[in-house]
């Protein structure tokens, strides 16, 4: 039987316009053209999206959730980056 | 353990069908599952720690009602069972694709032929959400391609049936779809995140799937004498076939208890068989055609309608490979793949030229 087996592509879709690519699956394909066709037809079928990137599965770094520990503590105690960090005195406004 | 006894309670049963026939009916549900799972996601979780006990991590997240990922930790037997079901289930849509397929050629009309080409297309796509939502679990897409064409991972058996007249593409879209959509919309809530998200996809295209049905036999049972035993023919024929898509009787069931516990499976097979008998009552009526069942009747006593169940045996045989279409469609699915080889390699070797070529010009 004859088996081939094509690169694994994410799919990224913008819904609209002012609105980011939102991840929405993955497909196989042999390159980036016909990953895109393939995409449009898969994930667009219903007028889902007005623009579309394919991105190879094998190029994307991902943190891994084992160190998930050290790689996001440094937002932990950072709590002041957050605007309700904050006490605003009674009766300012525009703050 | 309490945690199947839950499950199986009217009580739970209320919770995923709320109301009798709830507003929106079950593409409300299915948007109602979306919220959920967005809702779960905002109540937020860390991942497991290093030195943490991960399969009690494993249940935490699954008791309450959160997701598991691709890349957390889970039991073996969890990972197969998915594996497993999330398979058969794009199988069946690819090989979902052939009874209807036959007709797109004699449509009755050029309107209903782009509708059928539409939907034929969409059982494409449900396959490919579903086979990419398996490959996150650790198997190829190739390995998936092979477990059916070997034949060693089955498909639903009621594709195994012909379609043998224009009513049959209404009554698949009817009752086919309806009990694919009444065995579906639970697993919109299963605990496998990409699984539940896939599903929501499915649900969603298939509630127009049902509904084409449903009109070209509202056209038919409303049409010429003729027309109108044709589509009553049809349901005859299809009506105890879509029952056993249920599977077998909860006693008989050989994999519920676990896969109810792990929130793969959210109602035994028998309570979604309940409730698509209990929805298809009124739709019947409205449609002006009969169910083939001459013990179907309203039971006040359990607020449902007994019914006669289909015939187990006949499942059996048909999942054993000798219901009346098996080898024709298995044969066909083998065929189409390999006469679909030639397309596959081309493209293959004209993507590895131009990689060839843009090495040479960088």
């Amino acid at each position: 039987m004859n088996q081939q087996h094509t690169p694994l592509w994410e799919v990224f879709v913008r819904a609209r316009r002012g609105l980011a690519h939102t991840h929405v699956g993955s497909l196989h394909a042999p390159d980036a053209e016909l990953a895109l066709r393939n995409a449009r037809d898969l994930y667009t079928r219903r007028q889902e999206g007005v623009s579309i990137w394919v991105v190879p599965a094998s190029a994307i770094t991902a943190s891994s959730p084992d160190e998930k520990d050290a790689f996001f503590d440094p937002a932990a105690d950072k709590v002041y980056r957050h605007p309700t960090f904050y006490e605003v005195p009674d009766g300012v406004a525009h703050l | 353990m309490s945690l199947v006894i839950s499950c199986n309670t009217k009580g739970m049963y209320g919770n995923d069908f709320p109301g009798e026939d709830p507003p929106g009916g079950l593409l409300g549900e299915v948007e109602a599952a979306e919220a959920a799972l967005r809702a779960a996601a905002e109540r937020g979780r860390g991942d497991a720690q290093p030195g943490d006990d991960l399969a009690a991590y494993f249940t935490e997240v699954v008791d309450a009602d959160q997701k598991i990922e691709p890349r957390d930790w889970m039991p073996e037997a969890y990972r197969r069972t998915l594996i497993r079901q999330i398979a058969q289930h794009a199988h069946s849509e690819i090989i979902g694709m052939q009874p209807e397929g036959n007709w797109i050629s004699r449509a009755p009309s050029l309107k209903r032929k782009a509708i059928l080409l539409a939907k034929v297309q969409d059982e494409a796509g449900h396959g490919l959400y579903l086979y990419a939502a398996a490959e996150t679990l650790g198997i190829s897409r190739d390995e998936l391609v092979d477990l059916l064409l070997d034949g060693r991972q089955k498909y639903s058996s009621i594709f195994n049936y012909p379609t043998l007249t224009w009513a049959d593409v209404g009554t698949i879209g009817w009752l086919v779809d309806g009990a694919a959509i009444v065995n579906q919309v639970p697993l919109c809530r299963c605990s496998y995140g990409p699984y539940a998200r896939a599903m929501i996809r499915v649900c969603k295209e298939e509630s127009f799937h049902q509904r084409q049905g449903y009109e070209i036999l509202y056209t038919l049972a409303h049409g010429t004498a003729a027309q109108k035993a044709m589509a009553q023919d049809s349901v005859n024929r299809w009506w105890y076939p879509s029952l056993a898509m249920f599977g077998p009787p909860d006693g008989d069931s050989t994999h519920s208890a676990q896969s109810m516990a792990w929130k793969i499976k959210r109602f035994s097979n028998d309570e979604l068989r309940q409730r698509f008998v209990d929805m298809c009552v009124g739709q019947a009526e409205a449609l002006g055609l009969r169910i083939p069942d001459p013990e179907l009747r309203w039971n006040d006593e359990r607020q449902a309608h007994d019914f006669t169940q289909p015939d187990y045996d006949e499942l059996t045989q048909v999942i054993k490979g000798n219901g009346p279409c098996n080898r024709q469609r298995m044969e066909h699915r083998r065929r189409a793949h390999n006469e679909g080889a030639w397309v596959r390699e081309a493209a293959t070797a004209y993507a590895a030229k131009r990689a060839e070529k843009e090495m040479v010009t960088a």
